[in-house]
């Protein structure tokens, strides 16, 4: 009789500590795509805050591109002012960097420009902000994956669907941003 | 992945037992030889051992930092070097780690750290006159696997115990010149038998093999798979493949690695070794590291 008492405790026992960890482990995973969304968000305003920089650099050097110029600050306007959904995000992203490319290739025409420190230095933290950008939205699309894996494994699908744990969806990048920008002269 | 933290946290653990056990019974033995078996000798050297293992969990990195001469990168100078890194951090989720420079006209790179909260990554000024910007980026990322697999804890740790088992057998084989320590009377001179030297003939024949040994099984198969995690971070294998290849073509020694520290680096930083086992077998019980051919291939059937 004791015997089978031990043995159902220790039934019991086992199955809550399979349920907090497990729980636990949901949770974890899914501030960390919190996070991650969030560190997309920082990477994206840090490339805003960069621009204005740019264009008063390129400015001093080529101030005749007016067109270019423009561009880049109406694009960086569009990304300022869009709302804070991943769709509209990415069309005025993409839309800004086919512009930023277009101001980095008047380096090209204007030697002086391109011997310019401050010009290099903005060039070089721009293009790693980009990477990073590009990083956050991998890391995201990663922890999603890990969330959405373990939600719909068996066993832990049944009890996460009693607590409303829900499915989340990937980052994807829109047409204008998957094709290449093209670059005018 | 988890599965290589675990293990790796598990050997760490193991191989501080196993050297506090050594340190151990070589301070047993000394003891037994020269004190007339007194217990003192034997708790001296567990106290030591014991020391030197918990000073090695918090202090091994410095020490493998400062052993290569690593000096921090200045974040304007190394402009791009940070940046790199950061980037790489925010895709594998890490925290960004300490930057370090050695200046070493060979190209390679190491890892150290206890866990990836107190990590921190060096590179030579030569890696960083000679990789291109998506090379850098596979060596840095292949780098930060090692942190996030808590390869360096066993690395690290490494270092610090391979070094103090070569001053043990050192100290040993030096005191035979002391006769073991044995000289009480002026008429001991004459007594030319003298144990403790033996002791530390055996030691110093036996340890540095068995450092090596150990050296390489901790090291050889991490290489690869961190390999095979840089590019899960950068998503782009032919970055690090180049950079492989570049550092392949080159033939320079990197002077700032040591013995103890052989296994941290990239590369195996020793020459004369030949980085392809073009001299040697293709595996060799002492290399630290597969050969890069090795690893190349690998990586081209990503």
């Amino acid at each position: 009789m004791t015997a089978v008492i031990i043995v159902l405790i220790i039934i019991v026992v086992a199955l809550a500590v399979y349920l907090i960890s497990a729980y636990n482990g949901l949770i974890r995973r899914r501030n960390q795509i919190e996070n991650a969304w969030a560190q997309i968000d920082v990477q994206l305003k840090r490339r805003l805050d960069l621009i204005p920089n740019l264009v008063e650099t390129v400015k001093g050097y080529a101030a005749h591109e007016r067109e270019t110029l423009e561009a880049v600050i109406s694009a960086r306007n569009a990304a300022v002012a869009a709302p804070d959904t991943p769709e509209a995000q990415s069309k005025t992203e993409g839309a800004l960097t086919s512009t930023l490319r277009q101001l980095f290739a008047l380096g090209e025409a204007y030697p002086d420009l391109k011997a310019n420190q401050n010009f290099l230095a903005l060039q070089e933290e721009l293009s790693s902000t980009e990477g990073r950008i590009a990083y956050a939205r991998q890391f995201y699309n990663d922890s999603v994956l890990g969330y959405n894996n373990k939600l719909q494994q068996f066993p832990t699908m049944y009890f996460a669907r009693m607590l409303k744990f829900e499915r989340r969806e990937y980052f994807e990048a829109d047409e204008a941003a998957r094709s290449t920008p093209d670059v005018s002269f | 992945m988890y599965e290589q933290i675990r293990s790796n946290k598990r050997r760490s653990a193991l191989l501080i037992a196993g050297f506090v056990v050594v340190v151990t019974l070589v301070g047993a033995a000394v003891g037994v030889v020269i004190g007339g078996g007194s217990i003192a000798v034997t708790i001296g050297a567990l106290v030591v051992a014991a020391a030197l293992a918990f000073g090695s969990y918090w202090k091994a990195d410095q020490i493998a930092l400062s052993v290569s001469r690593a000096r921090p990168a200045d974040p304007r100078e190394y402009a791009r070097l940070h940046n790199l890194v950061e980037g790489l951090c925010i895709a594998s989720g890490l925290p960004k780690p300490g930057v370090y420079v050695v200046d070493d006209p060979a190209p390679n790179a190491f890892a150290t750290g206890r866990n990836p909260r107190h990590a921190s990554i060096a590179v030579t000024t030569g890696l960083l006159e000679k990789m291109n910007r998506v090379e850098l980026e596979g060596v840095v990322a292949h780098e930060l696997s090692h942190i996030r697999n808590y390869d360096i804890l066993v690395s690290t740790l490494a270092v610090t115990m391979v070094g103090s088992v070569a001053l043990l057998s050192d100290l040993a084989i030096r005191s035979m010149w002391w006769n073991g320590g044995r000289v009480r009377r002026s008429g001991d001179h004459n007594d030319t038998n003298n144990p403790l030297a033996f002791v530390g003939f055996a030691l110093l024949i036996v340890a540095p093999i068995a450092a090596k040994v150990m050296q390489a099984a901790i090291s050889r198969q991490r290489e690869s798979l961190a390999d095979v995690t840089a590019c899960q971070m950068t998503r782009y294998p032919p970055g690090l493949i180049s950079a492989l290849e570049k550092l392949q073509e080159d033939q320079t020694a990197t002077h700032a690695a040591s013995t103890a520290t052989a296994h941290l680096w990239i590369e195996q930083p020793m020459s004369g070794l030949g980085d392809g086992g073009r001299l040697r077998g293709p595996h060799s019980w002492f290399d630290t590291h597969p050969p890069l051919e090795e690893r190349i291939a690998l990586l081209r059937e990503l």
